[in-house]
């Protein structure tokens, strides 16, 4: 392996992981900051002990998030910088933007929620969550941004002298019609995977009728949450799917491993290729609908992998332009059926408990508690695809990873970096489930008696 | 003015904001051992930075997010140059942040002293290495005519380099006591101030070494002239240290870090990392710059944002300004029973 592939595995490595707990940060930070609002609005005291059950939960969460992003923003010079001089005029600004409009917010309001529970009045408070909140959106938004300018270029030139891609509007980057749907996906796909925690998590204590007064409420919240945000993100898939084919068709032909030009196309629901990805062997496929989900209609044209190819290489010229086949087609499928299994399960979970029921059914609570790892499972195979389905281009018919990487780090430096990144991970990872477990097995806290606000020397309400 | 030489400018007050934040949370967490003899101290000092330190670090993502969008050249050459000592920073930056948030999360001495190690270690790395790369990019490295960095890890390692990390190893240490001695009460309040009158003295000597030398070798008035300055207000420093006068050594302090930065940005100027092998290869505010457009829209950005994050940063120092003493830190640790 080169330094390139070992860039190319971290980056992968890296950014699942920071997308494991970002999706569970943004989705939660509403969900809490609606069960606090519930609280100042009710004044019910179980609305307090969810609160803080849940914001605790969601901190632990939080850190993870905060401290695998650090790197992101450093990787792009140290692993691919020809990729960052190439696009630094364009990739750089919404970059920048992030960190002012959204970092700063998320940091510094979540310090003040944290710390200001009894230093700050109560509805300045849970203001301070909902713009923590609002942050963590701010900052999906202009990382999608970037994001989306790699898999469809807009607002930009070519130099030909100095063979870098200029900006020319901002506001064509920022309102690319790529993130306009990348963003909603994203952001439902965040709410699916925070509804599934809730319902995870509440799901374990019902099941032994454990503080039925906190979880019971939240396991419905986080089942209608899981079923709400579902529906979104098929309906915002739906148009991602069309939107994709229009501008990377290749990648559409990859995730159905379609390799003719077919008219109207059939959706694969399982097919079996030759050991390189090149040809089919056999498939299972229901009619029309591929040609439904590209183009809108059930007849629609969908152009096959093999007449890209020549399409591309005519282009382009000549050159391989078929991503891997096998990974996009699997991580396709695996994207929406995790999704629709979480659904399927926040959907038995509600009606078993509908009118005050505690169903005793063991592989109910336990499909239950596992729905926490189907939405993160999408989350992954979503990204994989959106990323494994653009090679071999990091920039989409503009510039490729092979020209991406940095010259001056050499593969011994590479493979360090790697190896030293995986084994930090790892390790956290074991920490934070660990952590997790504990606090979400004890359950909520029993309210403390309220402080003496007029001694000026109490303890703090929250303290590291 | 060009706006190349606004953006470099910035740059240089994103470096010296995130030096004057990070550097008393840095400071903090380098005293832990020191000051904090058992867990309540030690939870007592961390809890003076606790809902500041993520907001501080935010300054280094800006200032990196800035330099990838208005120097995307410096950016890729620095970051794939200085490899290894970057990513020394990131694991210490990552266990480092991991480390307040979970060290306080089960009561065993075990888990805590663990912890412990991280924020020292995650503290005392960076304020050494930040040092020794600021060092390095003022004296020049070996670029080739692609600008790609050709030195090796221990090219990186040179003399000058090293007392730069000491300098900011010194005063960063001193820059944490001082703000201990600014934000706790009682006795740690005394043990703070007296350990920060005697951190003064290594700070004022390996800092005015290191500016010294950086005068010396860069015959550039503006910057000699802001060494002199930052040299006399470390001075100023140690002197308030020694009369107790809190929130004049913080403000000196304080002063020393942003003007030495600065120093260190106007010696640089026009070159933002110049070439040892040949002064045709540097990488300058001009050869290093993004287009106009991208230049002049983040400009309006910066302008609009900017004062707002100012803002609401000083409001959290406000709310939370108040002095800390040990009897604030409540004596369970926050467990499961606890606030979130
Ligand atoms: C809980 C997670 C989740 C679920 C259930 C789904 N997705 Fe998704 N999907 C994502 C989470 C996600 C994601 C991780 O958030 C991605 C990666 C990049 C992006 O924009 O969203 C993604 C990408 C993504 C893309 C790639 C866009 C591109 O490469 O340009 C398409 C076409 C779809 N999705 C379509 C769908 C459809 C039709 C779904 C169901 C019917 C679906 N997704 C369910
Ligand atoms: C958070 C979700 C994301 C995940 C899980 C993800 C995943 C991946 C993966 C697996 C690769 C490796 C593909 C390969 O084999 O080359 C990759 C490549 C890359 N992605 Fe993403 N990505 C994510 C978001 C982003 C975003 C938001 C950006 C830009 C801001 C981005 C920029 C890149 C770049 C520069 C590469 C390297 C070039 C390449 O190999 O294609 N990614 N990503
Ligand atoms: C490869 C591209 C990415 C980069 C460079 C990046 C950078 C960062 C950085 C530096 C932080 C830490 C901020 C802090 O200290 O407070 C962070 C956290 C965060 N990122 Fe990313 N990120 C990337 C991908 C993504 C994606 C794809 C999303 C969402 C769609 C996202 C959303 C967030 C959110 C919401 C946080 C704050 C919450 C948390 O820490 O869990 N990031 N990111």
């Amino acid at each position: 392996m080169d330094a390139l592939d070992l860039a190319r595995w971290q980056f992968g490595i890296i950014t699942v992981y920071h997308f494991i707990f970002v999706p569970i940060t943004i989705g939660m930070s509403v969900l809490v900051a609606s069960l606090q609002t519930a609280w100042v609005r009710t004044g019910k005291e179980h609305y307090l002990r969810a609160t803080k059950f849940w914001g605790k939960l969601f901190l632990i969460n939080f850190a993870m998030g905060v401290v695998t992003g650090i790197v992101q923003e450093f990787q792009f010079g140290m692993n691919w910088s020809d990729y960052s001089r190439f696009v630094g005029d364009i990739f750089g600004a919404p970059l920048a933007i992030e960190g002012l409009l959204a970092f700063f917010l998320e940091s510094t309001f979540l310090g003040l929620w944290i710390f200001g529970w009894d230093r700050l009045p109560k509805r300045l408070h849970l203001a301070t969550i909902w713009i923590a909140a609002i942050g963590t959106m701010l900052s999906a938004y202009f990382i999608l941004a970037a994001n989306s300018w790699m898999q469809h270029p807009v607002g930009y030139e070519i130099n030909t002298e100095t063979g870098r891609a200029e900006l020319n509007s901002i506001g064509a980057v920022l309102t690319n019609s790529t993130t306009l749907v990348t963003f909603p996906h994203t952001i439902t796909a965040c709410f699916l995977t925070a509804g599934a925690v809730l319902l995870a998590v509440s799901a374990w204590h019902l099941r032994k009728r454990h503080q039925e007064d906190v979880f019971r409420p939240s396991l419905k919240l986080g089942a209608w949450v899981v079923l709400v945000a579902g529906v979104g993100v098929m309906i915002t898939g739906d148009l991602q799917a069309r939107i994709m084919t229009e501008q990377q068709p290749m990648k559409m032909a990859a995730a159905e491993a379609l390799y003719e030009t077919s008219e109207p196309a059939s959706f694969s629901l399982f097919t079996i290729g030759s050991l390189d990805g090149r040809e089919e062997v056999a498939s299972v496929r229901i009619p029309g609908v591929l040609s439904f989900m590209a183009t809108g209609s059930p007849s629609g044209t969908v152009e096959g992998i093999n007449n890209l190819q020549q399409e591309y290489a005519e282009k382009y010229g000549p050159g391989d332009y078929v991503p891997y086949v096998p990974i996009t087609y699997w991580s396709f499928r695996l994207m929406i059926g995790f999704g629709l299994l979480a659904m399927l399960v926040a959907a038995a979970a509600l009606w078993a408990v509908r009118g005050g029921r505690t169903p005793t059914s063991r592989w109910l609570w336990y499909s239950a508690v596992a729905t926490i790892f189907m939405p993160l499972l999408s989350n992954s195979f979503g990204w994989i695809f959106t990323e494994m389905g653009r090679q071999p281009w990091t920039v989409f018919g503009v510039f490729k990873t092979f020209e991406s990487g940095s010259p001056s780090v050499s593969t011994a430096e590479a493979a360090t970096s790697l190896i030293v990144l995986t084994l930090l991970y790892g390790v956290l990872a074991v920490v934070e489930v660990g952590l997790f477990l504990k606090y979400a097995g004890a359950g909520a806290p029993e309210l403390p008696p309220p402080p003496d606000l007029e001694d000026a020397d109490r303890p703090l309400a929250f303290a590291y | 003015m060009e706006l190349t030489t606004v953006w470099f400018g910035l740059i240089a007050v994103l470096w010296a904001g995130y030096f004057l934040l990070e550097g008393f949370d840095f400071g903090v967490g380098i005293l832990l051992p020191v000051l904090g003899r058992d867990d309540r101290e030690r939870r007592l000092l961390i809890n003076t930075i606790g809902p500041v330190w993520d907001g501080n670090e935010v300054w280094l993502l800006v200032a990196g997010g800035a330099t990838f969008a208005a120097f995307p050249e410096w950016y890729a050459t620095l970051f794939s140059g200085f490899y290894l000592p970057l990513l020394i920073i990131l694991v210490a930056l990552i266990v480092r942040g991991v480390a307040f948030e979970y060290r306080g999360k089960r009561d065993h001495a075990a888990w805590k002293r663990r912890w412990d190690y991280c924020i020292i270690g995650g503290s005392l790395v960076p304020a050494l290495l930040w040092g020794v790369a600021f060092g390095n990019i003022v004296r020049g490295v070996r670029l080739d005519a692609d600008h790609e960095y050709v030195g090796g890890f221990f090219d990186l390692l040179n003399p000058y380099a090293l007392l730069g990390g000491l300098t900011t190893l010194t005063l960063f240490t001193l820059h944490g006591g001082v703000f201990l001695a600014l934000k706790t009460g009682g006795e740690m309040r005394e043990r703070a101030g007296r350990l920060a009158a005697v951190l003064a003295v290594p700070a004022v000597v390996v800092a005015a070494g290191f500016l010294l030398w950086t005068a010396i070798a860069h015959p550039d008035t503006g910057g000699r002239l802001l060494s002199g300055i930052a040299a006399l207000a470390l001075v100023g420093a140690a002197v308030a240290t020694r009369l107790r006068r809190e929130g004049w050594a913080f403000v000196a302090s304080g002063a020393t870090i942003v003007l030495a930065t600065f120093a260190l940005f106007v010696t640089l100027f026009p070159d933002v990392m110049p070439s040892t092998i040949d002064p045709a290869y540097s990488l300058t505010t001009t050869n290093a710059a993004s287009t106009p457009y991208t230049l002049g829209v983040m400009t309006w950005v910066a302008v609009a944002f900017t004062p707002i994050v100012l803002v609401y940063q000083g409001w959290t120092y406000w709310v939370f300004r108040k002095r800390l003493t040990v009897e604030h830190i409540p004596v369970a640790p926050a467990l499961a029973g606890e606030t979130g």
